[in-house]
């Protein structure tokens, strides 16, 4: 058993809190605003630290560069999505709508 | 493990199939097949078929499940509420009874026959010849390269059904509009889609170049080109061309030319879409990179839809 | 004798039989349209599926089911346009009878 043996699953357990954290909140929060916050900062926190596992099992530094990529990739979709979805969500409260 | 893994990966894939047909919201529905379609990914990554599933979550997930959302949008727009009606419970009686046995019947049909990667083994051993290492590249540009070329006619014979569909006064002009810079929110679309369109050209480029001996190939980097396209038009950074733009026409027409004159060329040499000796994976690699410009734009155009009128917004 | 290979193809049976299901009980073409890819996505697993090797997958309905995906969405692509057209005609035929009714010329 070598270090990496020991990180992966560390680091994995690790990502899936983040996520069980983010989608916790997804189902508790009250508004749009506060759902998009936990979906976005938790699950990417957890996608970097299974991204990280992943990197690691390969230990490949070629394989780790793609999984970054793919990364930063999420990172950007989800940060602009969620962007368009809370001003889309302040617009239809500012309305008085709901869609 | 792998057993668990398995098993809750398909009950999920079918609970999320019954929920996006059986939900009453159409919006629902549509993010219950997006799931669906992701979770099917998955179902092909855990078949060891890496390919497939890049074309799942690209197209059967992404692009039909944005074009599913565009439609209802502009059927929202032109007063469709998509309710579903309620159909009479003996037809659904009826339905649930009918289905069951199909189900039944092509459940029992599926297991006689026994699972068994039968054409792996010869085809693997027919590769070396071509010169590239993805054995779903080689049977999909030489050994079923019929089937391809007819595919990539039917994808540009779809589109010229979209557009045969725009009424007399609004051809040729260019489709709807998907910019959101009007509904605000433009900057961070636009900027998201300069930033993602060039991202979008590498990616192909790569996924056409790793195709030949790892995953990847021309649908799935024509749909990565298709979505760049896609996630700029939002953001306003591209704007549709107009159908009769030559230009355009040409990218079009560019995949399935290149792929019939290469075709035309082996007779020849012997046979239709036969590859000389030695050039074959320089003539895959060219029919590829043809084949997945040729794709993007015309999935993205799909997408798109027909010409619209000049009062028409939607 | 059914044997765990055999998992994915029958989940393809059960999509079919579900999706059937949908194209007959849905009465909104948008959401046929949505059933029918759900019949082809299990038609796809039933294809693949029986390919299933003990390590690899058969490359050859792998490359059937690509263009099986790609065809689809140029059905569904097809489906769609014809549905907005569709409904842009019942919306102009609705306002013409409108119009008529109220004795409005305008």
């Amino acid at each position: 058993m070598t270090l990496a043996d020991y990180l992966v699953p560390a680091l994995l357990y690790i990502g899936v809190f983040f996520y069980a954290a983010g989608s916790l909140g997804l189902l508790r929060f009250q508004d749009a605003e506060l759902r998009l916050h936990a979906l976005t900062k938790a699950d990417n926190v957890g996608l970097g630290f299974v991204a990280l596992a992943a990197a690691l099992h390969w230990g490949s530094v070629a394989v780790a560069f793609k999984i970054a990529a793919v990364w930063l990739f999420a990172l950007m979709a989800a940060g602009a999505t969620a962007q368009l979805m809370a001003r889309r969500a302040k617009t239809a409260a500012e309305r008085g709508t709901d869609r | 493990m792998t057993l668990a893994f398995d098993l809750i990966l398909c009950l999920m894939i079918v609970g999320t199939a019954a929920a996006a047909l059986l939900t009453h919201n159409a919006l629902a529905a549509i993010v219950f097949f997006i799931v669906f379609g992701n979770l099917l990914g998955l179902a092909w990554l855990a078949m060891n078929a890496v390919n497939v599933a890049m074309a799942e979550i690209a197209i059967g997930a992404g692009i039909t499940g944005v074009l599913l959302i565009l439609t209802r949008q502009r059927l929202m727009a032109l007063g469709d509420d998509l309710v579903s009606a309620e159909t009479p419970g003996w037809l659904r009686a009826g339905a649930v009874l009918a289905c069951t046995g199909l189900t039944a019947l092509v459940g029992s049909a599926v297991l006689s026959v026994a699972p068994a990667d039968d054409l792996g083994g010869p085809i693997a051993a027919l590769l070396p010849e071509l010169g590239i290492e993805n054995p779903v590249t080689g049977v999909l540009l030489a050994f079923r390269a019929y089937d391809t070329l007819l595919e990539t006619f039917v994808l540009l014979g779809a589109l010229v059904a979209v557009w045969s569909l725009a009424p007399g006064n609004a051809w040729p002009r260019p489709p709807a509009s998907l910019n959101l810079a009007e509904s605000g929110g433009g900057s961070v679309a636009q900027a998201f889609g300069r930033l993602l369109l060039p991202l979008a050209l590498v990616m192909a480029a790569y996924l056409v170049w790793a195709g030949s001996d790892f995953p990847g190939g021309a649908f799935q980097a024509g749909t990565v080109l298709a979505g760049g396209l896609i996630i700029a038009a939002i953001g306003g950074a591209v704007a549709w061309p107009r159908a009769d733009n030559s230009i355009l026409r040409a990218v079009l027409v560019l995949g399935p030319g290149v792929f019939l004159i290469i075709g035309l060329a082996g007779i020849a040499l012997g046979r239709f879409l036969f590859y000389p000796p030695g050039f074959a994976k320089a003539m895959i690699v060219a029919i590829e990179y043809s084949l997945a410009l040729s794709i993007g734009a015309t999935l993205a155009l799909l997408l798109a839809g027909r010409s619209v009128a000049p009062d028409h917004r939607s | 004798m059914p044997t765990l290979m055999h998992l994915y193809p029958l989940t393809g049976a059960a999509l079919v039989g579900l999706g059937l299901y949908g194209i007959v009980t849905l009465r909104h073409p948008l959401r046929q349209l949505l059933a029918v890819n759900v019949v082809g996505a299990g038609i796809f697993l039933i294809l693949g599926g029986l390919g299933r090797g003990t390590a690899s997958t058969d490359p050859f309905p792998q490359a059937l089911v690509i263009t099986g995906i790609v065809v689809a969405v140029a059905l569904t692509a097809f489906g769609a346009a014809l549905v907005v057209r569709v409904a842009e005609e019942e919306r102009a035929r609705d306002d013409t009878a409108a119009v008529e009714a109220t004795g409005d010329s305008a």
